[in-house]
């Protein structure tokens, strides 16, 4: 298979992830959608590694993992602090930073 | 049988995104988004990023996710109303998503790289595999690999902060 497909089936995905922040309104799925972007860019990564045929692109991706790992950690965190305090998981409702 | 592959495991990544944005219940958009992971790591291992793709089912799809469904089993699952903040906001979404498509796709088809056409050079066997990115993240990345670890450490304890009963906030 050529690296365009996989180049092209990641800008795909990351579309998708997009699609989804504009969608939805729960915390949650905003954050899945992010997971979606950030495995689309990994999958390039990945791609133009194996294109140049060397290793050093799969090392940022793992580095992407991590930090996607932590995002994930610090927004559920949030979400589950949001949920404490008895406040909307709605991201329209939770509007009092807004300018 | 390489093509069969790809396109089993792209139209699974495809499925399982498209899945997480369109489940009603964040459970089964987990559940899509756990799809989605497992099609990918199918991808990078045609791709010849076999630690990498383990990386991807033991550390994404097995931990991450299970703390996910942990989180949405505690918060549940609760219906989004179909009000429209700004208005015609679910036609003008796809249209912004399928033009962002087609810009990133006219950026990378457009440029001039023209190992893009071909399946990259021939590698030998040890490429992709734990020893070599092992060596790799020790020598020539060891200062990124240790301020990854202590993002993480810095992660957990943020997410133990916010996540914290404090009761004389709340009173």
């Amino acid at each position: 298979m050529n690296i365009t497909w996989y180049i092209v089936l990641s800008s795909l995905l990351f579309a998708t992830g997009v699609l989804g922040i504009l969608l939805r309104r729960s915390p949650m799925v905003i954050l899945l959608c992010l997971e979606l972007m950030l495995n689309a860019g990994n999958l390039a990564l990945v791609a133009f590694s194996r294109m140049v045929g060397n290793e050093q692109g799969q090392v940022f991706a793992v580095i992407v993992m991590v930090i996607a790992a932590c995002e994930v950690v610090v927004g559920l965190g949030l979400i589950v602090a949001i949920f404490r305090r008895r406040l909307p998981l709605n991201v329209d409702d939770l509007r009092e930073l807004r300018g | 049988m390489e093509a069969v592959v790809f396109f089993v495991a792209a139209i699974g990544a495809l499925g399982g995104a498209i899945g997480v944005i369109a489940m009603r219940n964040p459970f089964y958009s987990v559940l899509a988004l756990i799809i989605h992971l497992f099609s990918l790591a199918a991808l990078f291992l045609l791709l010849t990023a076999a630690f990498v793709a383990a990386a991807q089912v033991v550390v994404y799809a097995g931990a991450v996710m299970v703390l996910y469904v942990f989180v949405v089993a505690y918060v549940g699952g609760g219906g989004e109303s179909a009000w429209e903040p700004i208005p015609g906001q679910r036609l003008l979404a796809p249209l912004l998503a399928i033009a962002l498509f087609v810009e990133l796709s006219i950026a990378v088809l457009g440029s001039a790289l023209k190992a893009l056409e071909t399946h990259g050079p021939d590698v030998n066997e040890g490429f992709g595999d734990p020893a070599a990115i092992g060596r790799l993240l020790l020598e020539k990345f060891l200062l990124p690999f240790e301020a990854s670890s202590i993002l993480l450490l810095l992660a957990a304890v943020g997410a133990i902060v916010l996540a914290a009963r404090r009761r004389e906030v709340e009173a």
